[in-house]
């Protein structure tokens, strides 16, 4: 009897799946993996993207990437009918599951902030989340001459959430190069209450905002955008030359669509096993799903190995056993050819230390190194040639405490 | 994590005075955590308290403005109203709950 999983989006999360789930499934179940486009962004890469770097090699075929025994369909999802355990291709086909997972990730949604669409939309308002915003703001930064440059987020949850800040460090350091930083003010404005809001975190790293002179303008959730004008629901005003912002986040329209998302369209799901909260055929991995956790590629990829497990175990008729503890490991671009480097999971805030060996690293945890910007930029490869491929990365999907030092391990 | 006494509740707070032990949290000290902030509670208050201890409860993350609305039917702008200047931080406190938080 053949039996089926169904991916819904083939990006991180669900080219990693298909692939290792590939490798432990037996021929019984047939793979298949949905995808509206054949282009498959590295979206860490985007962030070089408005300071010069090169867009070479950023936007590969998902084809490439999808293990020959895992089925590829390019077409968009209508719906997900969870009752008939069938998925309603736009094209008409129809998709039967034995299991479901939903991987559409996240996309940006500047048609829900009044203003931001409008006639300045690419002109003095620009984002740098899609390669095609990251290109304009290239052009943008190269014409800016001085003046009030602000960098915004609009709400959470959002993708990579340092990146705004490795934006802003970016931006710094681009400016002093050029000669521009003097006449311009760089301000960096957040719905949380600071840019840094994780006790250890703020304290080690809250001065690198002020030491680059840059103005924090905090619990500010914005209302609209009028005149190259951020106006919060409070009433405060931010006037801008230049707005790079981090449009609204939502998950893809055919989850709401379904009635299994959030009022974001994120799926709601159990934070350790991935499955959703409504069904237990269906599950959600990456960035489409609810989880208390960054939304990262990081995190797609460890509790991929997670949810690739329990899927094995339930494929047997067994039980679920592995619980996926929120891990996360993110570097931060700090400027000057340095990077920060993060690991945390539901339970432990961002420590310092070493990674990923105790005192050797060679990497440094919520600490500027030149090595982490090497990790950083080396990543790049391991991305496109270990990780989506599925093959085993020396790394376990838990997070560990070698090397950490806590409260009772710091000075 | 330090303790602190507030009007006969001894509870126990982090450095900002949020309450880290969630099951120390009632209607009372509700009412307790508002006149800290100088706020006086009402039916419409209590409302957007029930929907974000429900809501944290199942999900385990604080909810953001944008979700206390569409959980609550309350427009954001009575947030603001209800909760004045820093609504997301003051709900959460009032609440008993953890303020939203970035990654780092």
């Amino acid at each position: 009897m053949t039996r089926h999983v169904v991916v819904l989006g083939a990006g991180t999360a669900g080219t990693m799946l298909a692939n290792k789930l590939r490798r432990k499934l037996d021929d019984t179940w047939v793979i298949t993996v949905v995808d509206r486009d054949d282009a498959h962004p590295y979206q860490p890469g985007f962030l070089f993207v408005p300071f010069g770097g090169s867009t070479a090699g950023l936007v590969r075929s998902r084809h490439a990437f999808v293990h020959d025994g895992v089925e590829l369909v390019l077409e968009g999802v209508d719906r997900v009918d969870a009752a008939a355990q069938e998925v309603l291709l736009l094209d008409g086909r129809l998709l039967p599951y034995d299991y479901l997972v939903i991987a559409s990730g996240a996309s940006l949604r500047p048609d829900q902030t009044p203003g931001m669409l409008g006639p300045e939309w690419r002109r003095s308002i620009f984002d740098f989340y899609t390669l095609d915003g990251a290109k304009a703001l290239a052009g943008a930064l190269r014409d800016f001459r001085g003046g009030r440059l602000v960098v915004h987020i609009t709400d959470v949850p959002i993708k990579c959430p340092v990146a705004p800040l490795e934006f802003t460090f970016l931006a710094d350091d681009w400016l002093r190069r050029r000669g521009l930083r003097t006449s311009t003010t760089l301000t960096y404005v957040t719905p949380l209450d600071g840019a840094f809001t994780k006790p250890l975190a703020s304290q080690r790293l809250g001065s690198m905002l002020s030491d680059r002179d840059v103005a924090v303008e905090p619990d500010f959730l914005v209302e609209h955008i009028e005149d190259r004008t951020l106006v919060s629901y409070d009433g405060r005003e931010v006037p801008f030359d230049l707005l790079v912002t981090v449009p609204l986040h939502m998950g893809a329209e055919f989850v709401t669509r379904s009635g299994l998302g959030d009022e974001l369209g994120f799926v709601p799901v159990d934070k350790h096993t991935l499955q959703s909260t409504a069904d237990p055929h269906i599950f959600a991995v990456g960035d489409a799903a609810d989880l208390p956790t960054s939304k990262a590629g990081s995190v797609a990829h460890f509790s991929v190995d997670v949810l690739v497990d329990n899927l094995v175990e339930l494929a047997a008729g067994r039980p679920m056993s592995h619980s996926f503890d929120g891990h996360a490991n993110c570097f931060v671009e700090s400027g000057d050819g340095k990077a920060l480097l993060l690991d945390f999971n539901y339970e432990t805030e961002p420590l310092p230390g070493t990674f990923p060996a105790p005192y050797v690293g060679p990497m440094s945890l919520l600490k500027e190194s030149r090595t982490n910007h090497l990790g950083k930029l080396a990543f790049r490869w391991v991305y496109w040639n270990v990780l989506l491929p599925g093959r085993p990365m020396p790394l376990a999907p838990a997070m560990s405490m070698a090397g950490k030092q806590t409260s009772s391990t710091t000075t | 994590m330090p303790v602190t006494t507030l009007d006969g509740h001894q509870i126990h707070v982090d450095a900002e005075g949020f309450l880290t032990d969630l099951s120390e949290w009632d209607d009372e000290l509700a009412t307790v955590l508002a006149s800290q902030i100088g706020l006086t509670l009402t039916e419409e208050h209590r409302a957007v308290l029930r929907f974000l201890r429900d809501d944290f409860a199942q999900r385990g993350e604080t909810a953001t403005l944008r979700r206390a609305s569409a959980g609550t039917g309350v427009p954001v702008k009575d947030l603001f109203r209800l909760f004045p200047q820093k609504p997301a931080k003051k709900m959460a406190y009032v609440a008993g709950l953890p303020k939203p938080v970035g990654c780092v």
